[in-house]
């Protein structure tokens, strides 16, 4: 009994150490700016998945080599184009603005200005219709207020 | 005006079909590779076969394929025949790129499926395919004499890329590096 406490109790120490160990290695790196390039870097294999999620091979080769230029003290910068230059803008899921992505970025926004237009256009005209109402002579219409109030 | 108003649903809907279509014919896989008309990165890896140290260095020269394949890949099987025969042809050189394999699968592979690379380099961790920006073996440079990168190919090489786009691309090379 005794016996096998002991062996629990070394096992848990095992473990803990090893684990304690194992985060030591990756103390030198930021952590969150790993997750956070991984959520934005494409993983090609599997391509609707980023590198965080993704169980591909090369997704792991890809974060181990992202792992290595963190370690060396890229900047983020530095690491994104180091991906483009082997993959491609397609690795991004943030695409850079450039002449070929225009139509991407400001596409939303000039159909909302179209969208917008067309509101507008159309709430104008329906305004004509009852333009009539505007039309009223407010003194006579006081006029008119008083006269029932007599009454 | 109105005519125009009423008229707008249809030809929004028109575009979006257009831009969809599109979209449904396009092959996501084939990503446009940002190497092309690049020199083809460094690298240095020993020889699959015999161990020798190999580079960049050694595709320089003349017109080369190089071509990413492992013992794994199934698609591999399905070019391999038009890779023996272009080799067999003398066309052109054939360089291999063995991917994140083990030494003895890759040899017995080349002895069953037939060898028509001038040689391998064995790239076992995947690194110098990180470089090239693999992402779906089987894949194809083709390489000018000065050792850029004049075209890349994903997936297996069929005949019609081959007749089409291949070969006439690999001449045009030829004839620019001796002109």
């Amino acid at each position: 009994m005794r016996r096998t406490t002991l062996h629990a109790v070394v096992l848990t120490l095992t473990f803990l150490l090893a684990s304690v160990t194992a985060g030591a290695q990756d103390t030198d790196i930021d952590a969150e700016r790993m997750r956070d390039l991984e959520k934005e870097l494409r993983c090609l294999v599997c391509q609707n998945q980023s590198l965080a999620d993704s169980a591909a091979p090369l997704a792991q080769d890809l974060r181990s080599e992202l792992k290595r230029l963190l370690r060396e003290g890229k900047s983020d910068d530095e690491i994104r184009a180091w991906m483009v230059e082997r993959y491609g803008d397609f690795v991004l899921y943030r695409p850079p603005f450039k002449p070929m992505t225009w139509a991407l970025w400001l596409g939303p926004f000039v159909l909302l200005g179209i969208g917008a237009g067309v509101i507008v256009h159309l709430t104008r005209r329906r305004g004509d219709t009852t333009a009539p109402a505007a039309t009223v002579d407010p003194k006579r219409l006081q006029d008119a207020l008083r006269q029932t109030e007599k009454t | 005006m109105k005519r125009f108003l009423l008229t707008l649903p249809l030809l929004v809907i028109l575009m979006l079909t257009l831009v969809l279509g599109k979209g449904l014919v396009l092959d996501p896989r084939k990503v446009d590779s940002p190497l092309v008309g690049k020199p083809s990165p460094a690298f240095t890896g020993p020889r699959l076969d015999t161990g020798d140290p190999t580079s960049r260095d050694d595709l320089l020269g003349e017109v080369t394929l190089l071509n990413v394949w492992a013992s794994w890949c199934v698609a591999c099987r399905q070019e391999h025949p038009l890779l023996n025969q272009l080799a067999r042809s003398g066309e052109v050189r054939v360089v291999g790129l063995n991917y994140k394999d083990e030494q003895r699968d890759g040899l017995r592979w080349l002895q069953q499926f037939g060898d028509p690379y001038v040689w391998s380099v064995a790239d076992r961790d995947g690194r110098i395919g990180i470089d090239y920006g693999v992402y779906g073996v089987p894949e194809t440079f083709v390489l000018d004499a000065a050792g850029v990168i004049r075209a890349k190919h994903i997936g297996p090489i069929t005949p019609d890329y081959l007749r089409d786009e291949l070969l006439p691309l690999v001449r045009a090379l030829k004839q620019e590096s001796r002109g």
